[in-house]
């Protein structure tokens, strides 16, 4: 048994420390640490309620609005206020536009680079996937960043910047969109969906949402153009869907939401394949294995207390679990339990592994294009986009919303008109976790085990992957 | 350095990554390909480069070990020095050292070293309330000089840190800087008090503010999504705060107040001490926080009396989140 450290891990949002142990070349043991404690918890408590909507968001720079609408959500809730529908509806175009944005950035600058190593020079498909995919060099960055830029062009129109707005509040949004400004986010709208549809699918995104299982999507890569076949073929050659196994617990509380309810639906699915509605007072944070000091495992009870020097800790991030589990967020959890037919099938096929949360990915980010362009002609221009919110003095609730890789939640307690406590478990928290106080370990360490690891050592390619699968926000984690 | 290229090495400390996430938005073919067009090479970046593990670590090795050139060192995000100054709560992962380690031993190896958002520059968010890291930017801690690498560095060009300020800074912002460093442009004398390039900070965030109308006739918002007005009663400080953010467009054509919601002054150090963002700070009536070198007993006299001259239009737009009232003639005519 040899041990070996990665770091540090990038094309990740932020740093990473993974710790392996290898036996007969393959992983045998993984435990990850995130490297950065900033202290947001403690930093919000002792500040007026809506200093949230300043603080929280800069958790994140690249899920920012996420956060500022899940501390919306929670300061919502405590107010006891009902948005304006049009607030709801420009948030989750705003909201929408950033996670797209989000996957395209993993897709293209984070995960596909690694293709494109020496490692696999001897591959057939790597001269075509280093001209593509190569880090900084790749064909596809050249289209694919002002692609992003474009979409998150729907920010200066209602967010006013990207990242960290303050457009985002408990009543709806700040700014109220005229005729010019929507037929403007409808041609944003228009161009990403062209930027879809001739750059990643090659193929109306109509078809490709109608897919519903493993061997249509086999069928419909065969001889297509386009950078999500191109991964495909990839992902066959190196039998991704072997890699990264996950633990078959997925969650998802739920995104998108207006009056009707939430555009992909919230539960957790386990290896039943029925999808169980969402036990939320059943989350807990265990600090075992963290450099925190133990308070509660309730997060609507406990506080950030950090201690550099606690002994048998090994990252800044606590590790929660639902029902005592750890379970596996992110867009595969999130289209499976919405029932999106080709996902639920791969997952029902082969559970959750490298290729599957990297379909998953795209597979979103089409159908985010879609809703895009509903949520925009729904926008009732002579409505209003923002209601009064109202004082708060004293409260419990919490915020839940979807970030672009898992379920963020903000966990709010006012008292005397200030925050008493502030609890956030971000979607890397949940896929990140380390151990808890049974020793189980968190989803990507348990993923890891069994990886191959060969003479590589450190430089293990397949690690990279089953790593970057996740989409990490190591930023987010311990916060 | 114009017929070479100029090798800039970007860490990131106590960031959130928005800084990374803003200059991703910049270039017409993308980031890469600007850098390329720029004559910049990016020896290393954390989000966007190749390296990883031992490979980047060879890397900084290179140039700390003076075996690799270092023209720009980049640092996003503020220095945790703590706890104790060891560190520890921001760790470079695999090399069982802190950033504000690697950052103090690199830095004067660079010809200049650039905080990139107000975090790297005097600390920022993390440095708010009671700053569980201790974290600071470079050379300062909030207003105060200090910070990780001392008021009195200089990097190998006699330059102090230079402080591309904000949160997150317009892209625009830190290319700019990037490539008049490039071009020889940018002396020590074109830095104010705060390190901040002039080119940005000897304009306020309120110049071309398009809530000007209503700021001349002191017509103002007095709820979220209101047209009016956001100083009187929504927090808003750009006139106050340094940057030319309403003379850029923002993602396309936004900016904060375009936005509907008050500029916070990201680029003024200590921006994170404030509380209560959204809501004006008054005393007897007036607002604590007057525009920049404006006297108060004047800001007084002309407010009432832009006050008294509001046309209709104004006052009542100032108060809806739609135009009500569009422009007309006395005579009750469209404006032509």
């Amino acid at each position: 048994m040899t041990r070996i450290t990665v770091g540090p891990f990038n094309r990740v949002e932020g740093d990473l420390e993974v710790r392996l142990d290898i036996a007969d070349g393959r992983v045998a043991r993984a435990e990850v640490t995130a490297p950065l404690y900033r202290g947001f918890e403690q930093i919000l408590e002792g500040r007026p309620p809506l200093d949230a909507l300043v603080i929280a968001p800069r958790i994140c720079g690249i899920c920012s609005v996420s956060q500022s609408v899940a501390a919306a959500a929670a300061l919502r809730a405590a107010m006891a206020v009902d948005a304006a529908p049009n607030g709801l509806l420009a948030t989750n175009i705003a909201h929408a536009a950033e996670n797209a944005a989000d996957h395209l950035t993993h897709f293209y600058v984070f995960f596909m680079p690694d293709f494109a190593r020496e490692a696999y020079a001897a591959q057939a498909w790597h001269a075509p996937a280093t001209e593509r995919f190569k880090a900084t060099h790749g064909s596809a960055a050249r289209e694919a960043l002002p692609a992003r830029a474009r979409l998150l062009e729907i920010m200066g129109v209602i967010a006013g910047k990207w990242p960290h707005s303050l457009a985002f509040q408990p009543g709806g949004t700040t700014r109220a969109i005229e005729l010019g400004e929507r037929i403007r986010l409808t041609s944003i709208a228009a161009a990403f969906r062209g930027f879809l549809e001739r750059v990643v699918f090659a193929d109306r995104l109509e078809n490709v949402l109608a897919l519903s299982s493993a061997h249509e999507l086999d069928r419909w890569r065969e001889g297509r153009g386009g950078d999500f076949a191109h991964f495909l073929r990839i992902a066959d050659a190196l039998a991704l869907a072997d890699l990264g196994k996950g633990t078959g617990r997925l969650m998802s509380f739920g995104a998108y939401h207006d009056q009707e309810g939430a555009h992909f639906r919230a539960g957790v699915l386990s290896s039943s394949a029925q999808v169980a509605p969402l036990p939320l007072g059943q989350i807990t944070e265990d600090v075992s294995h963290a450099w925190m000091r133990d308070t509660s495992l309730d997060p609507a009870e406990s506080s950030t207390v950090p201690d550099a020097d606690k002994p048998g800790a090994y990252s800044w991030c606590k590790a929660p679990r639902l029902a005592g589990q750890p379970v596996e967020v992110g867009a595969l959890a999130r289209q499976a339990i919405d029932g999106q037919s080709l996902i639920a099938a791969l997952v029902a096929e082969s559970g959750s592994n490298v290729r599957n949360r990297v379909i998953a990915r795209l597979i979103e980010t089409a159908r985010l294009a879609v809703a895009i362009e509903s949520w925009v002609k729904a926008l009732r221009l002579n409505e209003p986009f923002c209601v009064n919110a109202r004082d708060i003095s004293d409260g419990h609730s919490v915020g839940l919303v979807e970030a672009a890789r898992g379920s963020l939640g903000h966990w709010l307690a006012v008292h005397h008109g200030k925050i008493e406590r502030y609890q956030i478990i971000a979607p890397t928290s949940w896929n990140f976790s380390p151990r808890d106080a049974d020793g189980v370990a968190g989803p990507l360490e348990q993923a890891l085990v069994g990886t191959e690891v060969g003479d590589a050592g450190a430089r293990a390619v397949g690690v990279q992957h089953v790593v970057r699968s996740f989409d990490p926000c190591m930023v987010c984690t311990a916060h | 350095m114009s017929d070479r290229k100029m090798k800039m090495l970007w860490l990131q400390g106590a960031s959130c990554g928005g800084c990374t996430m803003s200059i991703l938005e910049s270039g017409a073919s993308g980031w890469f390909d600007e850098l390329r067009q720029s004559g910049i090479e990016l020896l290393w970046h954390p989000s966007v480069s190749e390296e990883t593990g031992a490979e980047a670590l060879d890397i900084l090795e290179a140039v700390r070990d003076g075996r690799e050139r270092l023209d720009v060192l980049v640092l996003e995000g503020s220095v945790a020095r703590g706890p104790d100054l060891t560190g520890r709560f921001n760790m470079l992962a695999g090399t069982n050292r802190s950033i504000y380690h690697w950052v103090s031993e690199l830095a004067p190896l660079a010809d200049y070293v650039v905080a990139v958002g107000s975090c790297a520059a005097y600390g920022g968010i993390p440095a708010a309330g009671s700053n569980p890291t201790d974290a600071v930017g470079l050379q300062f801690e909030g207003t105060d000089s200090g910070g990780a690498l001392g008021g009195g560095f200089r990097s190998r060009r006699g330059l102090p840190a230079i402080n591309i300020a904000g949160c997150a800074p317009h892209p625009g912002w830190i290319m700019e800087t990037l490539l008049a460093l490039g071009s020889g442009d940018l002396a020590s004398g074109d830095l104010d008090g705060y390190g901040r390039p002039k080119f940005i900070a000897n304009h306020l965030a309120h110049h071309g503010c398009s809530r000007n109308e209503f700021y001349e006739f002191k017509a103002s918002a007095e709820a979220m999504s209101e047209r009016g007005c956001l100083m009187e009663h929504l927090g808003c400080r750009a006139t106050q705060a340094v940057g030319d953010c309403n003379q850029r467009s923002w993602n396309g054509g936004g900016s904060c107040t375009k936005g509907g919601y008050a500029c916070i002054a990201c680029t003024s150090p200590g921006f994170e001490a404030a509380q209560n963002y959204l809501e004006t700070a008054k005393l007897a009536g007036i607002p604590v926080g007057l525009p920049t070198d404006m006297p108060k007993a004047w800001f007084v006299a002309l407010a009432a009396l832009s006050k008294s001259a509001t046309p209709r239009r104004v006052r009542v737009n100032a108060t809806s989140d739609h135009v009500v009232v569009p422009p007309t003639r006395p005579s009750g005519k469209r404006a032509p």
